[in-house]
């Protein structure tokens, strides 16, 4: 992963003054590292920020991110109105413009949709269950594709022929299409959603756990393991696990990114969310027929969000990718 | 006296079947067959306690195979694998966990046969503690122990992860893990190959060391016949997949009676052969997939006959203690 002592000299060593080993070019058994670099021991997470931090794009990014998860769960606190509470809607509030007062006296600053929900309050509402729901289904996916990957991987042979091929027709499925067919099977409702979304995306996590537990399946260590005889169980979830997680931390942002847009255009097609609960789908999707009238804030400002997050969330994962991938390394 | 190991008649085959694609297209008439190596072919060996038995031959001629077999971590494809004259693959539950604990595995690349993700007194002491060898509340001091024994400083490694230490460092702590579950016999996979030659020294008189302090018993695999003659008491010799001798080391290179050990120590480097053009062994190591009949080594033998194609020699004892597979003691 992070190589705290590649001797570029360049990067958060040079400004605290520490100075890389520069064993590493001529003489890699050098045994003269020890005792060398006992502050670079504890500090791989600093230096991975770091590292991550070197791309203000990314560093903006994840600013907005934290800022947008923050909001999301302070809602309550940072709205004026709880637009899943009906009786707080008044229908003479409904397609005011973007900062016109509410008959309850506080400023509607994105305007209102047409049953007269504030829509500041309702995109921050939106965004959590957006964001809910993209983490949810991208934890439970993450979690089932990893043991199968894992399985497919460590017993080789028919499970894990049977594994992949299971794999393969998930994955030949648009996504959109078996997501359509299982919520319309399921119903509504955000658990439904999650396990529309953790069944047709467990693939991805699973064929990526897969390829990377094979490579690291190979190598000595896990050999030596097992002439330690430790059980199976220990040896996938112990040792090989771990030396996984770099592309399957990518992967991971990246289908949750990917999962939130799968929930918004669910919500869009009138399958997702109800519309007592609107997610950022469901709100664009309400403000669709305004469109042409004029109207435009009813689906402009919840699309941006919904624009915002996915692109944030996006470039962190790209720079992840950048960072925890060695052979990316300049 | 019994062997501490002993294998009998060890053969490992790897075999390739053609997959869905190749089997309809033999089925059609294409030339596609199941393709096998025999990797090791009935290979007889016994290894006496405190004994350094070295294994030297070509890549490719199943040494590791071999090794990989007795130290538990692949299945004989024929044959058995005895510890202590009991046979492994009737032994089950704490007995078979004892009998493969018993015989622990040095690797090659210090680089891979170290989990980049854990920390060296997880590697050390992980199994151990899974197997409950040493009570929990002694589990540090015993780390400690293991970590001086092979001459690393335990409170400055004990918290780091592999990748801050030299080559030299890792094979320790290698060893280490081995030396953790209280092993028997060691087998050295070329084990100290990778390593700067003033390393490999050092590594050398470690496992010197531990034999006498340890009792600890080698199967020391390599290539390098200037650290077998040095540290081995009796040399085996492969090619391809059979033990074509079996020497006490001395007698090996006194005089080596196989024609392909005799090949092989022709090309040891040495200072009183500075002049001496270096004449390699003639032609590749032939295909495992196809090994000729007969000696396997009759098309690079120089003195090969015309029965060293048909016959394939049996080991025989042409002295006391001495074992070669060739036609040509039997003239």
């Amino acid at each position: 992963m992070t190589d705290v002592s590649a001797p570029n000299g360049v990067g958060p060593l040079a400004h605290k003054g520490v100075r890389p080993p520069a064993t590493d070019a001529g003489f890699p058994h050098e045994p003269s590292r020890e005792g060398a670099d006992p502050v670079l021991a504890d500090n791989r997470f600093r230096v991975f920020l770091a590292e991550f931090l070197e791309s203000r794009v990314a560093a903006a990014a994840l600013a907005m991110l934290i800022l947008l998860v923050a909001v999301a769960l302070v809602a309550p606190w940072v709205t004026p109105q709880n637009p899943y509470d009906l009786g707080s809607l008044d229908i003479l509030d409904s397609r005011q413009p973007p900062g016109a007062k509410a008959s309850t006296g506080f400023t509607m600053i994105l305007g209102s949709d047409g049953v007269g929900r504030d829509l500041y309050s309702a995109i921050v509402y939106g965004l959590r269950i957006s964001l809910f729901v993209g983490v949810m289904s991208g934890v439970l996916a993450m979690l089932i594709g990893m043991c199968a990957g894992l399985l497919a991987a460590y017993t080789g042979g028919r499970t894990g022929a049977l594994i992949l091929r299971g794999v393969d027709l998930q994955l030949s499925f648009p996504a959109i299409l078996v997501a359509l067919m299982l919520v319309a099977l399921l119903g509504k409702g955000v658990e439904k959603i999650v396990l529309a979304l953790v069944a047709v995306q467990w693939a991805y996590y699973a064929r990526t756990v897969r390829a990377s537990a094979l490579i690291e399946k190979g190598k000595d260590y896990v050999e030596a393991a097992r002439g330690l005889a430790l059980s199976p169980a220990r040896i996938m979830l112990r040792h090989i696990l771990p030396n996984c997680l770099p592309p399957l931390i990518v992967v991971g942002t990246v289908e949750i990114a990917h999962a939130i847009a799968l929930e918004a255009t669910l919500s869009f097609l009138g399958v997702g969310m109800p519309p007592t609960e609107p997610s950022l789908g469901v709100l664009i999707a309400n403000g669709f027929e305004y469109m042409l009238s004029g109207r435009y804030w009813i689906s402009f400002f919840p699309g941006i969000a919904l624009l915002v997050t996915i692109v944030c969330i996006n470039l962190v994962g790209d720079q992840l990718r950048e960072v925890l991938n060695p052979r990316l390394r300049r | 006296m019994t062997a501490l190991v002993e294998v009998r008649g060890l053969t490992k085959r790897f075999v390739k079947r053609p997959d869905l694609a190749g089997r309809i297209a033999g089925r059609l008439g294409a030339d596609i067959r199941a393709e096998t190596v025999h990797a090791v072919d009935g290979v007889d060996l016994a290894i006496a306690k405190g004994e350094v038995v070295g294994l030297v031959g070509e890549s490719g001629c199943g040494k590791s195979t071999l090794g990989r077999m007795i130290a538990g971590l692949l299945e004989p494809t024929e044959g058995e694998v005895f510890f202590k004259g009991r046979s492994r693959v009737r032994l089950s539950g704490a007995e078979a966990r004892e009998a493969r604990l018993a015989v622990q595995m040095l690797f090659q690349d210090p680089y891979a046969s170290l989990n980049p993700r854990a920390r060296v007194e997880t590697i050390v002491g992980e199994a151990p503690r899974v197997h409950g060898l040493v009570p929990r509340a002694k589990l540090a001091a015993y780390i400690d122990d293991l970590l001086a024994r092979v001459g690393l400083s335990p409170d400055e490694v004990k918290r780091r992860y592999p990748h801050q230490f030299s080559g030299g460092q890792r094979s320790r702590i290698g060893i280490a893990r081995a030396l953790a579950v209280r092993p028997e016999v060691l087998v050295c996979d070329e084990a100290i190959a990778a390593l700067d030659v003033s390393i490999q020294a050092q590594i050398l008189n470690l496992f010197m060391d531990l034999r006498a302090s340890l009792n600890l018993t080698y199967l020391f695999i390599s290539h390098d016949l200037g650290v077998v003659e040095h540290i081995c008491d009796r040399v085996v010799i492969m090619y391809l997949g059979r033990v074509v001798e079996m020497v006490p080391t001395s007698e090996l290179f006194a005089g080596p009676n196989h024609p392909y050990a005799q090949a092989l120590l022709a090309e040891v480097p040495r200072l009183d052969a500075r002049k001496r053009v270096f004449e390699p062994i003639k032609g590749e190591i032939p295909s495992p997939l196809d090994p000729p009949h007969g000696c396997h080594f009759h098309p690079r033998c120089p003195h090969a006959m015309p029965r060293c194609r048909t016959e394939a020699p049996r080991l025989k004892a042409i002295a006391p203690g001495r074992l070669s597979a060739c036609h040509l003691n039997d003239a």
